[in-house]
Protein backbone atom coordinates (compact mmCIF):
# COMPACT_ATOMS: atom_id res chain seq x y z
CA UNK A 1 0.00 0.00 0.00
CA UNK A 2 1.14 3.46 -0.66
CA UNK A 3 1.09 5.70 2.38
CA UNK A 4 1.68 8.82 0.41
CA UNK A 5 -1.27 11.06 -0.03
CA UNK A 6 -0.44 12.48 -3.41
CA UNK A 7 1.65 15.60 -3.11
CA UNK A 8 0.45 16.92 -6.46
CA UNK A 9 -2.50 18.99 -5.14
CA UNK A 10 -0.30 20.48 -2.45
CA UNK A 11 2.33 21.53 -4.97
CA UNK A 12 -0.21 23.15 -7.20
CA UNK A 13 -1.78 24.90 -4.20
CA UNK A 14 1.60 26.47 -3.50
CA UNK A 15 1.89 27.45 -7.11
CA UNK A 16 -1.59 28.94 -7.02
CA UNK A 17 -0.79 30.97 -3.93
CA UNK A 18 2.36 32.30 -5.53
CA UNK A 19 0.58 33.29 -8.70
CA UNK A 20 -2.26 34.93 -6.78
CA UNK A 21 -0.03 36.88 -4.44
CA UNK A 22 1.91 39.37 -6.54
CA UNK A 23 4.05 40.49 -3.62
CA UNK A 24 5.45 36.98 -3.27
CA UNK A 25 7.07 37.37 -6.69
CA UNK A 26 8.83 40.48 -5.47
CA UNK A 27 10.06 38.42 -2.52
CA UNK A 28 11.20 35.57 -4.74
CA UNK A 29 13.00 37.92 -7.13
CA UNK A 30 14.77 39.71 -4.29
CA UNK A 31 15.76 36.42 -2.70
CA UNK A 32 17.23 35.06 -5.94
CA UNK A 33 19.19 38.28 -6.30
CA UNK A 34 20.53 37.96 -2.75
CA UNK A 35 21.43 34.29 -3.15
CA UNK A 36 23.14 35.13 -6.45
CA UNK A 37 25.13 37.84 -4.70
CA UNK A 38 26.29 35.34 -2.07
CA UNK A 39 27.25 32.69 -4.62
CA UNK A 40 29.10 35.03 -6.98
CA UNK A 41 30.60 37.28 -4.27
CA UNK A 42 34.23 36.91 -5.46
CA UNK A 43 33.28 38.02 -8.98
CA UNK A 44 30.91 40.80 -7.92
CA UNK A 45 32.99 42.47 -5.22
CA UNK A 46 35.18 45.24 -6.67
CA UNK A 47 37.78 44.97 -3.89
CA UNK A 48 39.08 42.50 -1.30
CA UNK A 49 36.69 42.85 1.69
CA UNK A 50 39.55 42.55 4.18
CA UNK A 51 42.08 44.78 2.39
CA UNK A 52 42.83 47.78 4.61
CA UNK A 53 43.99 51.03 3.08
CA UNK A 54 44.77 53.80 5.54
CA UNK A 55 45.02 56.34 2.72
CA UNK A 56 41.29 55.95 2.03
CA UNK A 57 39.76 56.01 5.52
CA UNK A 58 36.05 56.92 5.89
CA UNK A 59 35.63 57.96 2.25
CA UNK A 60 32.01 58.86 1.43
CA UNK A 61 30.34 57.06 -1.49
CA UNK A 62 32.05 57.98 -4.78
CA UNK A 63 32.48 56.50 -8.27
CA UNK A 64 35.60 54.76 -6.99
CA UNK A 65 33.98 53.36 -3.82
CA UNK A 66 30.26 53.12 -4.57
CA UNK A 67 29.21 52.74 -0.94
CA UNK A 68 32.22 54.45 0.66
CA UNK A 69 34.94 53.01 2.88
CA UNK A 70 35.10 52.22 6.60
CA UNK A 71 37.51 53.41 9.30
CA UNK A 72 40.17 50.93 8.14
CA UNK A 73 39.79 52.04 4.52
CA UNK A 74 37.99 48.82 3.54
CA UNK A 75 35.45 48.99 0.71
CA UNK A 76 31.90 48.91 2.16
CA UNK A 77 30.33 47.45 -1.01
CA UNK A 78 32.76 44.52 -1.08
CA UNK A 79 32.20 43.84 2.63
CA UNK A 80 28.45 44.04 2.10
CA UNK A 81 28.62 41.51 -0.75
CA UNK A 82 30.72 39.07 1.26
CA UNK A 83 28.50 39.63 4.33
CA UNK A 84 25.60 38.16 2.34
CA UNK A 85 27.35 34.81 2.55
CA UNK A 86 27.52 34.80 6.36
CA UNK A 87 23.91 35.88 6.83
CA UNK A 88 22.51 33.29 4.44
CA UNK A 89 24.84 30.53 5.64
CA UNK A 90 24.05 31.08 9.33
CA UNK A 91 20.32 31.47 8.70
CA UNK A 92 20.10 28.42 6.45
CA UNK A 93 22.21 26.02 8.48
CA UNK A 94 20.67 27.09 11.80
CA UNK A 95 17.15 26.52 10.45
CA UNK A 96 18.20 23.18 8.95
CA UNK A 97 19.50 22.01 12.34
CA UNK A 98 16.47 23.35 14.19
CA UNK A 99 14.20 21.71 11.64
CA UNK A 100 15.93 18.33 11.93
CA UNK A 101 15.96 18.28 15.74
CA UNK A 102 12.63 20.02 16.26
CA UNK A 103 10.53 18.05 13.81
CA UNK A 104 12.07 14.70 14.88
CA UNK A 105 11.17 15.50 18.48
CA UNK A 106 7.71 16.62 17.39
CA UNK A 107 7.00 13.46 15.40
CA UNK A 108 8.31 11.22 18.20
CA UNK A 109 6.31 13.12 20.82
CA UNK A 110 3.14 12.97 18.74
CA UNK A 111 3.57 9.31 17.86
CA UNK A 112 4.68 7.95 21.23
CA UNK A 113 2.47 10.24 23.32
CA UNK A 114 2.17 9.75 27.07
CA UNK A 115 4.99 10.73 29.39
CA UNK A 116 7.51 11.28 26.57
CA UNK A 117 5.12 13.71 24.89
CA UNK A 118 4.63 15.62 28.13
CA UNK A 119 8.37 15.87 28.76
CA UNK A 120 9.05 17.15 25.23
CA UNK A 121 6.25 19.70 25.40
CA UNK A 122 7.53 20.77 28.83
CA UNK A 123 10.94 21.41 27.24
CA UNK A 124 9.25 23.40 24.49
CA UNK A 125 7.49 25.53 27.10
CA UNK A 126 10.83 26.21 28.77
CA UNK A 127 12.48 27.18 25.48
CA UNK A 128 9.56 29.48 24.70
CA UNK A 129 9.77 31.16 28.09
CA UNK A 130 13.09 32.74 27.17
CA UNK A 131 12.94 35.74 24.84
CA UNK A 132 14.62 34.56 21.61
CA UNK A 133 17.29 37.23 21.67
CA UNK A 134 18.13 36.73 25.35
CA UNK A 135 18.44 32.95 24.91
CA UNK A 136 20.58 33.31 21.79
CA UNK A 137 22.71 35.91 23.52
CA UNK A 138 23.30 33.74 26.59
CA UNK A 139 24.15 30.60 24.62
CA UNK A 140 26.43 32.47 22.21
CA UNK A 141 28.15 34.18 25.16
CA UNK A 142 28.60 30.90 27.04
CA UNK A 143 29.98 29.03 24.01
CA UNK A 144 32.22 31.89 22.83
CA UNK A 145 32.09 33.84 19.58
CA UNK A 146 32.62 31.71 16.45
CA UNK A 147 30.65 30.77 13.34
CA UNK A 148 29.77 27.27 14.62
CA UNK A 149 28.67 28.49 18.05
CA UNK A 150 26.57 31.23 16.53
CA UNK A 151 24.78 28.65 14.37
CA UNK A 152 24.22 26.38 17.39
CA UNK A 153 22.86 29.26 19.49
CA UNK A 154 20.41 30.39 16.81
CA UNK A 155 19.37 26.80 16.03
CA UNK A 156 18.43 26.25 19.69
CA UNK A 157 16.24 29.37 19.73
CA UNK A 158 14.31 28.10 16.69
CA UNK A 159 13.70 24.47 17.75
CA UNK A 160 10.47 24.98 19.72
CA UNK A 161 8.14 26.06 16.88
CA UNK A 162 9.26 23.10 14.73
CA UNK A 163 8.33 20.67 17.52
CA UNK A 164 4.84 22.12 17.62
CA UNK A 165 4.38 22.13 13.85
CA UNK A 166 5.49 18.50 13.50
CA UNK A 167 3.62 17.18 16.53
CA UNK A 168 0.08 18.30 15.67
CA UNK A 169 -0.18 16.61 12.22
CA UNK A 170 1.51 13.48 13.61
CA UNK A 171 -1.24 13.10 16.20
CA UNK A 172 -3.86 13.55 13.48
CA UNK A 173 -2.16 11.16 11.03
CA UNK A 174 -1.60 8.52 13.71
CA UNK A 175 -5.35 7.87 13.83
CA UNK A 176 -5.79 7.53 10.07
CA UNK A 177 -6.69 4.17 8.57
CA UNK A 178 -3.54 3.73 6.53
CA UNK A 179 -1.39 3.91 9.66
CA UNK A 180 -3.67 1.42 11.38
CA UNK A 181 -3.37 -0.82 8.31
CA UNK A 182 0.40 -0.51 8.36
CA UNK A 183 0.45 -1.47 12.02
CA UNK A 184 -1.76 -4.49 11.26
CA UNK A 185 0.74 -5.54 8.60
CA UNK A 186 3.39 -5.58 11.29
CA UNK A 187 5.33 -2.48 10.31
CA UNK A 188 7.55 -1.16 13.09
CA UNK A 189 7.09 2.32 14.56
CA UNK A 190 10.23 3.61 12.84
CA UNK A 191 8.94 2.57 9.44
CA UNK A 192 5.49 3.99 10.16
CA UNK A 193 6.95 7.31 11.23
CA UNK A 194 9.69 7.53 8.63
CA UNK A 195 7.86 6.25 5.57
CA UNK A 196 4.21 6.98 6.32
CA UNK A 197 3.96 9.98 8.61
CA UNK A 198 6.93 12.22 7.84
CA UNK A 199 6.38 12.44 4.04
CA UNK A 200 2.81 13.56 4.69
CA UNK A 201 3.77 16.59 6.72
CA UNK A 202 7.28 17.46 5.67
CA UNK A 203 6.20 20.03 3.09
CA UNK A 204 4.44 22.09 5.76
CA UNK A 205 7.50 21.94 7.97
CA UNK A 206 9.78 23.03 5.14
CA UNK A 207 7.50 25.90 4.15
CA UNK A 208 7.37 27.21 7.71
CA UNK A 209 11.12 26.74 7.88
CA UNK A 210 11.55 29.22 5.07
CA UNK A 211 9.39 31.64 7.04
CA UNK A 212 11.49 31.22 10.19
CA UNK A 213 14.74 31.63 8.31
CA UNK A 214 13.81 35.31 8.31
CA UNK A 215 13.81 35.30 12.08
CA UNK A 216 17.10 33.35 12.20
CA UNK A 217 18.78 35.95 9.98
CA UNK A 218 17.40 38.73 12.16
CA UNK A 219 18.80 37.05 15.27
CA UNK A 220 22.19 36.58 13.57
CA UNK A 221 22.34 40.27 12.70
CA UNK A 222 21.31 41.25 16.23
CA UNK A 223 23.90 39.02 17.89
CA UNK A 224 26.62 40.28 15.53
CA UNK A 225 25.59 43.82 16.39
CA UNK A 226 25.96 43.05 20.10
CA UNK A 227 29.41 41.60 19.39
CA UNK A 228 28.59 37.89 19.71
CA UNK A 229 28.70 37.07 16.01
CA UNK A 230 31.45 35.76 13.76
CA UNK A 231 34.57 37.49 15.11
CA UNK A 232 36.32 40.27 13.10
CA UNK A 233 37.76 40.88 10.59
CA UNK A 234 35.16 38.72 8.77
CA UNK A 235 32.55 40.96 7.19
CA UNK A 236 29.02 40.39 8.53
CA UNK A 237 26.19 42.87 8.23
CA UNK A 238 25.60 43.05 11.97
CA UNK A 239 29.25 43.65 12.81
CA UNK A 240 29.55 46.23 10.00
CA UNK A 241 26.75 48.18 11.69
CA UNK A 242 28.44 47.67 15.05
CA UNK A 243 31.70 49.15 13.76
CA UNK A 244 29.93 51.88 11.79
CA UNK A 245 27.93 52.86 14.86
CA UNK A 246 31.09 54.37 16.38
CA UNK A 247 31.24 56.82 13.47
CA UNK A 248 27.50 57.37 13.14
CA UNK A 249 27.80 61.15 13.51
CA UNK A 250 30.00 61.67 10.46
CA UNK A 251 29.85 58.50 8.33
CA UNK A 252 26.21 57.52 7.77
CA UNK A 253 27.07 55.14 4.91
CA UNK A 254 28.70 52.69 7.32
CA UNK A 255 25.37 51.95 9.05
CA UNK A 256 22.74 52.72 6.40
CA UNK A 257 23.84 50.26 3.69
CA UNK A 258 24.22 47.15 5.86
CA UNK A 259 20.91 48.11 7.55
CA UNK A 260 19.16 48.14 4.17
CA UNK A 261 20.78 44.82 3.25
CA UNK A 262 19.40 43.14 6.39
CA UNK A 263 15.98 44.72 5.92
CA UNK A 264 15.68 43.65 2.28
CA UNK A 265 16.78 40.08 2.98
CA UNK A 266 14.37 39.60 5.87
CA UNK A 267 11.58 41.31 3.93
CA UNK A 268 12.15 39.07 0.89
CA UNK A 269 11.90 35.95 3.06
CA UNK A 270 8.82 37.30 4.83
CA UNK A 271 7.02 38.17 1.58
CA UNK A 272 7.67 34.71 0.24
CA UNK A 273 6.99 32.88 3.50
CA UNK A 274 3.73 34.75 4.01
CA UNK A 275 2.35 33.60 0.67
CA UNK A 276 3.53 30.03 1.26
CA UNK A 277 1.94 29.94 4.70
CA UNK A 278 -1.35 31.18 3.32
CA UNK A 279 -1.18 28.34 0.82
CA UNK A 280 -0.66 25.53 3.33
CA UNK A 281 -2.92 26.80 6.10
CA UNK A 282 -6.41 27.53 4.80
CA UNK A 283 -7.40 28.96 8.20
CA UNK A 284 -4.83 31.70 7.81
CA UNK A 285 -5.53 32.23 4.15
CA UNK A 286 -6.03 35.89 3.47
CA UNK A 287 -7.18 35.72 -0.13
CA UNK B 1 -13.48 30.31 36.64
CA UNK B 2 -11.79 29.95 40.03
CA UNK B 3 -10.94 26.33 39.31
CA UNK B 4 -9.57 27.29 35.91
CA UNK B 5 -7.41 30.00 37.45
CA UNK B 6 -6.00 27.69 40.13
CA UNK B 7 -5.28 24.91 37.64
CA UNK B 8 -3.56 27.34 35.29
CA UNK B 9 -1.48 28.74 38.17
CA UNK B 10 -0.42 25.24 39.20
CA UNK B 11 0.56 24.48 35.63
CA UNK B 12 3.01 27.39 35.65
CA UNK B 13 4.95 25.86 38.56
CA UNK B 14 6.65 23.01 36.65
CA UNK B 15 7.49 25.41 33.80
CA UNK B 16 9.07 27.79 36.29
CA UNK B 17 11.07 24.97 37.89
CA UNK B 18 12.18 23.62 34.51
CA UNK B 19 13.22 27.13 33.46
CA UNK B 20 15.35 27.51 36.60
CA UNK B 21 16.94 24.12 35.91
CA UNK B 22 17.73 25.19 32.34
CA UNK B 23 19.40 28.37 33.60
CA UNK B 24 21.39 26.38 36.17
CA UNK B 25 22.68 24.01 33.49
CA UNK B 26 23.36 26.78 30.97
CA UNK B 27 25.45 28.84 33.37
CA UNK B 28 27.46 25.77 34.35
CA UNK B 29 28.21 25.00 30.69
CA UNK B 30 30.59 27.94 30.70
CA UNK B 31 34.03 26.74 29.69
CA UNK B 32 36.57 27.32 32.43
CA UNK B 33 36.38 27.96 36.14
CA UNK B 34 34.14 30.87 37.23
CA UNK B 35 36.47 31.53 40.17
CA UNK B 36 39.44 31.85 37.79
CA UNK B 37 37.43 34.17 35.56
CA UNK B 38 36.54 36.38 38.53
CA UNK B 39 40.02 36.64 39.99
CA UNK B 40 42.00 36.88 36.76
CA UNK B 41 45.24 35.18 35.71
CA UNK B 42 47.44 36.20 38.61
CA UNK B 43 45.27 34.75 41.38
CA UNK B 44 46.95 32.45 43.89
CA UNK B 45 45.76 28.90 44.45
CA UNK B 46 44.63 29.75 48.00
CA UNK B 47 42.52 32.66 46.79
CA UNK B 48 40.96 30.49 44.10
CA UNK B 49 40.13 27.75 46.59
CA UNK B 50 38.68 30.26 49.04
CA UNK B 51 36.44 31.72 46.37
CA UNK B 52 35.37 28.27 45.18
CA UNK B 53 34.31 27.42 48.73
CA UNK B 54 32.52 30.75 49.01
CA UNK B 55 30.63 30.17 45.75
CA UNK B 56 29.88 26.57 46.71
CA UNK B 57 31.73 25.26 43.65
CA UNK B 58 33.50 22.57 45.71
CA UNK B 59 30.21 20.88 46.54
CA UNK B 60 28.60 18.10 44.48
CA UNK B 61 26.48 19.36 41.59
CA UNK B 62 23.23 18.09 43.09
CA UNK B 63 23.87 20.03 46.29
CA UNK B 64 24.74 23.14 44.26
CA UNK B 65 21.48 22.72 42.38
CA UNK B 66 19.37 22.44 45.54
CA UNK B 67 21.15 25.46 47.03
CA UNK B 68 20.48 27.39 43.82
CA UNK B 69 16.78 26.52 43.84
CA UNK B 70 16.46 27.38 47.51
CA UNK B 71 18.15 30.75 47.01
CA UNK B 72 16.01 31.70 44.00
CA UNK B 73 12.76 30.63 45.67
CA UNK B 74 13.59 32.89 48.62
CA UNK B 75 14.31 35.65 46.06
CA UNK B 76 18.03 35.60 46.78
CA UNK B 77 19.60 36.07 43.34
CA UNK B 78 23.13 36.34 44.68
CA UNK B 79 25.69 39.10 44.43
CA UNK B 80 26.90 40.61 41.16
CA UNK B 81 30.50 39.52 40.48
CA UNK B 82 31.44 42.87 38.99
CA UNK B 83 29.81 45.42 41.28
CA UNK B 84 29.51 43.50 44.54
CA UNK B 85 25.93 44.65 45.01
CA UNK B 86 23.02 42.23 45.06
CA UNK B 87 21.66 41.22 41.67
CA UNK B 88 18.15 42.14 42.76
CA UNK B 89 19.35 45.65 43.62
CA UNK B 90 21.02 46.04 40.20
CA UNK B 91 17.85 44.92 38.43
CA UNK B 92 15.51 47.05 40.56
CA UNK B 93 17.60 50.12 39.84
CA UNK B 94 17.10 50.03 36.06
CA UNK B 95 13.77 48.24 35.89
CA UNK B 96 11.63 51.45 35.91
CA UNK B 97 13.44 52.61 32.73
CA UNK B 98 12.66 49.41 30.88
CA UNK B 99 9.07 49.33 32.18
CA UNK B 100 8.52 52.93 31.06
CA UNK B 101 9.86 52.10 27.60
CA UNK B 102 7.89 48.90 27.09
CA UNK B 103 4.66 50.40 28.47
CA UNK B 104 4.97 53.34 26.07
CA UNK B 105 5.61 50.90 23.21
CA UNK B 106 2.56 48.78 24.05
CA UNK B 107 0.48 51.97 24.19
CA UNK B 108 1.75 53.21 20.82
CA UNK B 109 1.43 49.77 19.26
CA UNK B 110 -2.20 49.32 20.34
CA UNK B 111 -3.41 52.88 19.73
CA UNK B 112 -2.24 52.81 16.11
CA UNK B 113 -2.28 49.08 15.41
CA UNK B 114 -5.89 48.29 16.36
CA UNK B 115 -7.67 50.91 14.22
CA UNK B 116 -5.35 50.29 11.26
CA UNK B 117 -5.98 46.55 11.49
CA UNK B 118 -9.75 47.09 11.62
CA UNK B 119 -9.54 49.47 8.68
CA UNK B 120 -7.53 47.00 6.62
CA UNK B 121 -10.00 44.22 7.40
CA UNK B 122 -13.00 46.35 6.38
CA UNK B 123 -11.28 47.40 3.14
CA UNK B 124 -10.16 43.88 2.37
CA UNK B 125 -8.33 43.52 -0.95
CA UNK B 126 -8.59 47.25 -1.62
CA UNK B 127 -5.62 49.61 -1.52
CA UNK B 128 -5.67 50.30 2.26
CA UNK B 129 -5.43 46.56 2.82
CA UNK B 130 -2.56 45.99 0.38
CA UNK B 131 -0.65 49.01 1.63
CA UNK B 132 -1.29 48.04 5.22
CA UNK B 133 -0.09 44.48 4.68
CA UNK B 134 3.05 45.60 2.90
CA UNK B 135 3.80 48.14 5.64
CA UNK B 136 3.18 45.69 8.47
CA UNK B 137 5.33 43.05 6.80
CA UNK B 138 8.09 45.65 6.39
CA UNK B 139 7.74 46.62 10.05
CA UNK B 140 8.03 42.98 11.08
CA UNK B 141 11.18 42.59 8.97
CA UNK B 142 13.14 45.22 10.88
CA UNK B 143 15.54 43.95 13.49
CA UNK B 144 14.91 46.48 16.29
CA UNK B 145 18.48 47.81 16.22
CA UNK B 146 18.31 48.53 12.49
CA UNK B 147 15.15 50.63 12.78
CA UNK B 148 16.59 52.29 15.89
CA UNK B 149 19.75 53.30 14.03
CA UNK B 150 17.82 54.61 11.05
CA UNK B 151 15.56 56.67 13.34
CA UNK B 152 18.59 57.95 15.20
CA UNK B 153 20.21 59.01 11.93
CA UNK B 154 17.12 60.76 10.57
CA UNK B 155 15.42 62.34 13.58
CA UNK B 156 18.28 62.91 16.00
CA UNK B 157 21.33 63.50 13.81
CA UNK B 158 19.95 64.98 10.56
CA UNK B 159 16.86 66.81 11.82
CA UNK B 160 18.10 67.29 15.38
CA UNK B 161 14.58 66.98 16.82
CA UNK B 162 15.56 64.62 19.63
CA UNK B 163 18.67 64.06 21.76
CA UNK B 164 21.16 61.55 20.29
CA UNK B 165 21.87 60.05 23.71
CA UNK B 166 19.16 59.66 26.33
CA UNK B 167 20.31 61.60 29.38
CA UNK B 168 19.75 59.96 32.73
CA UNK B 169 19.09 63.23 34.53
CA UNK B 170 15.43 64.03 34.03
CA UNK B 171 14.68 67.65 33.11
CA UNK B 172 11.03 67.58 34.10
CA UNK B 173 8.25 65.97 32.13
CA UNK B 174 9.17 67.57 28.81
CA UNK B 175 12.77 66.40 28.95
CA UNK B 176 11.74 62.89 29.97
CA UNK B 177 9.31 62.66 27.07
CA UNK B 178 11.90 63.92 24.60
CA UNK B 179 14.24 61.19 25.84
CA UNK B 180 11.57 58.57 25.64
CA UNK B 181 10.05 59.52 22.27
CA UNK B 182 12.47 57.91 19.79
CA UNK B 183 13.10 54.64 21.66
CA UNK B 184 9.38 54.27 22.41
CA UNK B 185 8.37 54.90 18.81
CA UNK B 186 11.00 52.49 17.59
CA UNK B 187 9.60 49.70 19.77
CA UNK B 188 6.01 50.87 19.31
CA UNK B 189 6.03 50.98 15.51
CA UNK B 190 7.39 47.43 15.26
CA UNK B 191 4.72 46.31 17.69
CA UNK B 192 2.11 48.26 15.73
CA UNK B 193 2.97 46.24 12.63
CA UNK B 194 2.32 43.08 14.62
CA UNK B 195 -0.92 44.26 16.29
CA UNK B 196 -2.23 45.47 12.95
CA UNK B 197 -1.64 42.12 11.30
CA UNK B 198 -3.23 40.15 14.10
CA UNK B 199 -6.21 42.55 14.32
CA UNK B 200 -6.79 42.32 10.58
CA UNK B 201 -6.95 38.53 10.46
CA UNK B 202 -9.03 38.29 13.64
CA UNK B 203 -11.49 40.93 12.39
CA UNK B 204 -11.76 39.15 9.03
CA UNK B 205 -12.79 36.00 10.86
CA UNK B 206 -15.38 37.73 13.06
CA UNK B 207 -16.92 39.90 10.32
CA UNK B 208 -17.76 36.74 8.37
CA UNK B 209 -19.87 35.33 11.23
CA UNK B 210 -23.63 34.96 11.01
CA UNK B 211 -24.36 37.27 13.95
CA UNK B 212 -22.69 40.12 12.11
CA UNK B 213 -24.96 39.54 9.13
CA UNK B 214 -27.96 39.40 11.45
CA UNK B 215 -26.96 42.61 13.20
CA UNK B 216 -26.42 44.32 9.88
CA UNK B 217 -29.82 43.13 8.67
CA UNK B 218 -31.38 44.64 11.78
CA UNK B 219 -30.04 47.98 10.62
CA UNK B 220 -27.50 48.69 13.35
CA UNK B 221 -25.37 51.75 12.70
CA UNK B 222 -22.05 50.72 11.04
CA UNK B 223 -19.85 52.17 13.80
CA UNK B 224 -21.72 50.27 16.49
CA UNK B 225 -21.63 47.12 14.39
CA UNK B 226 -17.89 47.31 13.89
CA UNK B 227 -17.01 48.17 17.47
CA UNK B 228 -19.55 46.30 19.60
CA UNK B 229 -20.23 43.27 17.46
CA UNK B 230 -17.00 43.05 15.51
CA UNK B 231 -13.99 44.33 17.41
CA UNK B 232 -15.26 43.25 20.82
CA UNK B 233 -15.33 39.63 19.71
CA UNK B 234 -12.15 39.94 17.68
CA UNK B 235 -10.25 41.23 20.72
CA UNK B 236 -10.05 37.87 22.48
CA UNK B 237 -7.64 36.19 20.06
CA UNK B 238 -5.79 39.49 19.69
CA UNK B 239 -5.05 39.61 23.42
CA UNK B 240 -3.67 36.07 23.33
CA UNK B 241 -1.44 36.59 20.34
CA UNK B 242 -0.17 39.92 21.63
CA UNK B 243 0.63 38.20 24.95
CA UNK B 244 2.80 35.75 23.00
CA UNK B 245 4.60 38.73 21.47
CA UNK B 246 5.94 39.77 24.87
CA UNK B 247 9.19 37.79 24.50
CA UNK B 248 9.95 39.54 21.22
CA UNK B 249 9.14 42.88 22.83
CA UNK B 250 11.73 42.22 25.54
CA UNK B 251 14.36 41.25 22.96
CA UNK B 252 13.61 44.38 20.95
CA UNK B 253 13.80 46.59 24.03
CA UNK B 254 17.27 45.20 24.79
CA UNK B 255 18.48 46.22 21.31
CA UNK B 256 16.71 49.58 21.46
CA UNK B 257 18.29 50.46 24.80
CA UNK B 258 21.72 49.62 23.45
CA UNK B 259 21.34 51.84 20.37
CA UNK B 260 19.89 54.81 22.24
CA UNK B 261 22.31 54.28 25.12
CA UNK B 262 19.34 54.28 27.47
CA UNK B 263 19.63 52.74 30.94
CA UNK B 264 17.60 49.57 31.44
CA UNK B 265 17.78 45.79 31.51
CA UNK B 266 19.26 45.75 27.99
CA UNK B 267 22.27 47.84 28.89
CA UNK B 268 22.61 45.88 32.12
CA UNK B 269 22.81 42.57 30.28
CA UNK B 270 25.30 43.98 27.75
CA UNK B 271 27.51 45.26 30.56
CA UNK B 272 27.28 41.90 32.34
CA UNK B 273 28.29 40.15 29.10
CA UNK B 274 31.30 42.39 28.58
CA UNK B 275 32.74 41.74 32.04
CA UNK B 276 31.54 38.13 32.17
CA UNK B 277 29.46 38.74 35.29
CA UNK B 278 27.85 35.30 35.45
CA UNK B 279 25.74 35.84 38.56
CA UNK B 280 24.20 38.96 37.05
CA UNK B 281 23.60 37.18 33.72
CA UNK B 282 22.00 34.26 35.51
CA UNK B 283 19.76 36.62 37.51
CA UNK B 284 18.76 38.60 34.43
CA UNK B 285 17.90 35.45 32.54
CA UNK B 286 15.64 34.31 35.36
CA UNK B 287 13.99 37.76 35.51
CA UNK B 288 13.37 37.83 31.74
CA UNK B 289 11.97 34.29 31.59
CA UNK B 290 9.81 34.80 34.68
CA UNK B 291 8.33 37.90 33.06
CA UNK B 292 7.39 35.89 29.96
CA UNK B 293 5.89 33.06 32.03
CA UNK B 294 3.87 35.51 34.14
CA UNK B 295 2.62 37.43 31.10
CA UNK B 296 1.54 34.16 29.44
CA UNK B 297 -0.25 33.23 32.65
CA UNK B 298 -2.06 36.57 32.79
CA UNK B 299 -3.01 36.30 29.11
CA UNK B 300 -4.50 32.87 29.68
CA UNK B 301 -6.42 34.10 32.71
CA UNK B 302 -7.79 37.10 30.78
CA UNK B 303 -8.82 34.72 28.01
CA UNK B 304 -10.67 32.56 30.51
CA UNK B 305 -12.26 35.63 32.07
CA UNK B 306 -13.62 37.16 28.86
CA UNK B 307 -14.50 33.92 27.11
CA UNK B 308 -16.54 31.64 29.37
CA UNK B 309 -16.35 28.91 26.74
CA UNK B 310 -12.72 28.28 27.60
CA UNK B 311 -12.62 24.96 29.35
CA UNK B 312 -9.51 23.62 30.88
CA UNK B 313 -8.38 20.33 29.40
Amino acid sequence: MSALVSTAPRTSALWLALSKNKLSWVGLGLLLLIVGTAVFAPWLAPYDPLQQNIAYRLEPPSPEFWLGTDSYGRDVLSRLIYGTRISLLVGFVAILIAMAIGSSLGVLAGYIGGLFDRVVMGLVDVLLSFPTLVLGLMIAAMLGASLENLIIAIAITEIAPFVRVARAPTIALKQRDFIEAGRALGYGPLRLMGVHIVPNMISDVVVLGSLWMASAIRTEASLSFIGLGVPPPTATWGSMIREGFENILDAWWLTVFPSLAILLTVLALNLLGDALRDAIDPKLRSE
Amino acid sequence: MMRFAIKRLLLAVPTLLAMLTAVFILVRLVPGDPAAVMLGDQASAEALNALRTQLGLDQPVLQQYLHFLGDILTLDFGVSMSTGRSVLHEVAQVLPWTLQLTAAAILIGSIFGLPLGVWAALRRNAWPDYLGRLLSLTGLSFPAFVSAILMLLVFAIQLNWFPVVSSTTAEGWGGQLRNLALPAFNLGLIMMAYVMRVTRSSMLGVMGEDYIRTARAKGIRPMRLILRHGLRNALIPIVTVVGLYFGTLIGNSVLTEIVFNRPGLGKLILGALNVRDYTLLQGLMIVFASCVIVVNLITDLIYGLVDPRVKFQ
